[in-house]
Formats: structure tokens, sequence, C-alpha cells
């Protein structure tokens, strides 16, 4: 593999890879709160946390544009403070995060559902507070599914490409294996894109294989 | 310290007065009973459970009084609901709830409180434990299961220990070998407890009342005939 793939392959991984950390916190948090929560406007949460499934990835990417462009609503506030992430790696790592996100909530709540209350309940009344039987009861048992869902998570984010190419473009410094496989493919420079077709089924595979093999493991 | 043991031997004095709407069920509970042993009992569905998830505070009661050894858990004329994990009630329930990915060392010293090093050594022995604390849960027998879970509720110290018909769902041989750790709870560490049962047998060898209920209503409250 030439510099330039390896290049595309290291810094793809590497933004799959700090997009699925940042997404783990907000993700776990969401899916415990929708396996356990009842609180007003559920329903409007569960369905905002799911609408980049079903959205096309680029009316995505354009949402994104229109809001963290230097004109957007959070794009100019950003944009007081000398931070500037629209066609850069952070806008990559953006459009990562949330096209994974609801995969990684999907699973971890489906985790979190699992877990039988009675634990959590019997937890509590050993002297638990809710913050330790999270984190020692719900979340342990509710590990695989977390762990499933950031497999899912960072396969979605390695194959980003819609929302990527809208809000990151596919410049030097933000092409991912998706977008370089396109640009390759659009230029004729076919091996080159068959290289990275191949990287990225193989990462792919090793990830789906992962989660479903802890997904399919019984407690 | 002979002061304590006679208070030990009297018991506490648990008030219990609280109405609980589950579904279409209700349950209007009132007792004010003296006692270091109370069995609970009356048919499938009497709310016999119920009560015990009321006090442990697993079950808001929409209206009453909670108070053990003159200590409020609950009262509605206060605004007063201690949260679950202040209440400092021990419950073990049916299906003992054993927590599935800890072995049984890390569930029984899940709830110790630091200050209860010589409770610890205590509980171990009188439920004989020691040997199973490497063991992972799965493996447990019945008989096992019960004690580790008794010994895990009994060490974050509670001020009354509620269990929920331990012995049902083991065989007569089984419930032999239990029923003197229990006896022996009740005796030997003085915690005060509410046992549910449905067997008159196990009532009168644990407690030393026994409540029934029916239908949401207790309908007979009186002194056991205690078996040693």
């Amino acid at each position: 593999m030439n510099p330039e793939l390896l290049s595309v392959v290291v810094f793809s991984i590497g933004m799959a890879t700090i997009s699925t950390i940042l997404m783990l916190p907000p993700g776990i948090a969401l899916a415990w709160l929708l396996a356990r929560g009842s609180f007003p406007g559920r329903t409007v949460v569960e369905t905002l946390v799911s609408l980049p499934l079903v959205l096309p990835p680029v009316a995505t990417g354009l949402i994104l544009l229109r809001l963290f462009g230097r004109r957007g609503f959070i794009g100019e506030w950003l944009d007081r403070f000398g931070i500037d992430l629209v066609f850069t790696w952070k806008a990559v790592i953006l459009a990562m995060v949330v096209m994974g996100l609801p995969l990684l909530v999907r699973a971890a709540r489906n985790g979190f559902e699992q877990v039988d209350s009675r634990y959590e309940q019997i937890a509590a009344t050993l002297g638990a507070s809710p913050m330790r039987v999270f984190f020692t009861i719900s979340l342990p048992l509710a590990g695989r599914g977390v762990v499933a869902g950031s497999v899912l998570g960072f396969s979605r984010a390695l194959g980003e490409f819609g929302a990527t190419v809208m809000i990151a473009g596919m410049l030097p410094g933000t092409r991912t294996l998706s977008t370089s496989i396109y640009a390759y493919t659009q230029t004729g420079q076919d091996s080159q894109a068959t290289v990275l077709l191949v990287a990225a089924a193989t990462v792919a595979f090793a990830a789906v294989y992962i989660s479903n093999r802890l997904s399919t493991t019984s407690v | 310290m002979t002061e304590t043991k006679e208070a030990d031997r009297a018991g506490v004095l648990i008030k219990l007065d609280f109405v609980v709407h589950q579904g279409t069920f209700r349950l209007a509970f009132r007792e004010c009973v003296q006692a270091r042993s109370i069995a609970l009992t009356g048919p499938s569905g009497a709310g016999k459970t119920t009560v015990l998830e009321t006090i442990a505070g697993l079950r808001r009661p929409v209206s009453g009084l909670i108070e053990i050894d003159g200590r409020i858990l609950f009262s509605s004329e206060r605004h007063l609901d201690l949260p679950v994990e202040s209440r400092r009630v021990g419950y073990v329930p049916q299906d003992v709830a054993l927590f599935p990915h800890m072995n049984v060392r890390r569930n029984i010293f899940y709830g110790q409180s630091k200050s209860v090093a010589l409770v610890s050594d205590t509980v171990l022995r009188v439920l004989e434990i020691s040997s199973l604390l490497d063991r992972n849960v799965a493996g447990l027998s019945g008989g096992e299961r019960q004690r580790v879970a008794i010994a895990r509720a009994l060490m974050s110290e509670p001020e009354l220990l509620l269990l929920d018909e331990p012995l049902a769902a083991v065989g007569h041989s089984l419930k032999e070998r239990i029923l003197p750790y229990v006896q022996r709870v009740r005796h030997e560490l003085n915690t005060p407890l509410i046992y549910v049962s449905h067997s008159l047998d196990e009532v009168n060898r644990v407690s030393d009342r026994v409540i029934t209920l029916e239908e949401g209503q207790v309908v007979e409250s009186k002194p056991t005939h205690p078996v040693s």
C-alpha cells in the first residue's frame, strides 16, 4: 500500500476511533434514559436520535452545514471563539458522531432493557447511590450491548460518506476511506480505489463480526 | 449492655400504616407491633410482597406512615419519603437476585459499610459462607444462594431485614437445612425481620408474631407459638 493510501486508512480509522470515544458518553446516557427513564418529550428525543438513520446522509450533512457553517446558528457562535469547523478534520468527526450515534444508542438501549431492574433495586436497598448502581450494576450488565453498539457506531463512522462530503468535503486533510474511494473511482484510478475498498471491507467485516459475537453471547 | 440485650429481646416498634395502589389492586396495611420477627402470611395475591416492597421503598404508598424503631421512612403527612438507599432496610426477594456478574465475595460485600468488619465475621460464621466466597454465583445450589442473599442483605447493617418466601422454591430437606440459618439470624444477630411465608411451621419457627393478609387487608394479627 502506498503512503498516500495508507495515510487515508490511518486517518479514517483514527477519526472513527475518536468519534466512537466521543459518542460513548452521550450515547450511553441517552440509551439509559430511553431504556429506564420516563420523562416528558421522550418520544421526541427518541425520534431525533433515530433521525439520521432514516434521513438521507446528504440531507443530514446539509443540516449540519446549515447549523455549523459560519453563518449557521452554532457556527456563528463558535466563530466568536475562533473555532472553524466546516471543511476541517473536526467536521469529519462531527459527521461521524452524528451518523454513528443512533446505532450506538439503539444497541446500548437494548442492552439496558435486558438488565433485570431487580438487580438495580436490590443494589439500592444495599445502600448504593443511583450513580453507584449505574456504574456497578446497570452498565456492566448492559456491557455487551454497549460494546456491540460501539462497534456498530465505529463501523458506521468508518463508512460515512454523505454527511462527511457535505460538511467536510474531499479536501486534503479531510479525505476518508469512503470519500477517497469515490474520488479515485471518479478520476479513473481504479486500483487505488480497490485497495481502499479491501481495507474498508476488512475493517468493517472485523467490526461487525465482533459485534455479532458479543450480542449472541449470553451473560 | 444488659439493657441492649433486653431491648433486643423485646424487639423493635414497627409502625406500618399505609395504602398502596397497584393497578386495580388496593392494599391497605395497618399494624403497629413491638416484635423481633414478624411473619406475613396469606394466600397468593394478598399483597405480601407489595408490603415488603413498600417498606423497602421500591413501591410508593399513596398515603400513610412507615416507621421502624422511631425512624420514619415514609410519612405522607410530613411529606417525607426516604430514598431506597437511605432506608437501611435489607430486602431478599423470592428470586434472591444475586448479581450475576459478581462472585459470592463481591455480592456479599457490595453493601458493606466500613464500620462492620466485626459484623462481617459474625455474618459469615452464622450463615457458614466463608467457604463459598470465591465461588461464581451461577454455580451455587438453591440453599447456598439463599444464604448468600441473606448475608448480602445483613452486611449493609440493616435496621430491618425483609425475607420474601425464602424457602418457597426449595424442597423439604433443603428447607430443614436453611431454616436454622434464619433462626440464627434472629437469635444471634438480633436483626429484626419480616418474613413472608405460606408455611405455618416456618412461621412458628422464625417469628414471634404472625400477620395474615387477604385481598390487601390485614385480617388477623396474633403472637405465634414459638418452636426453637
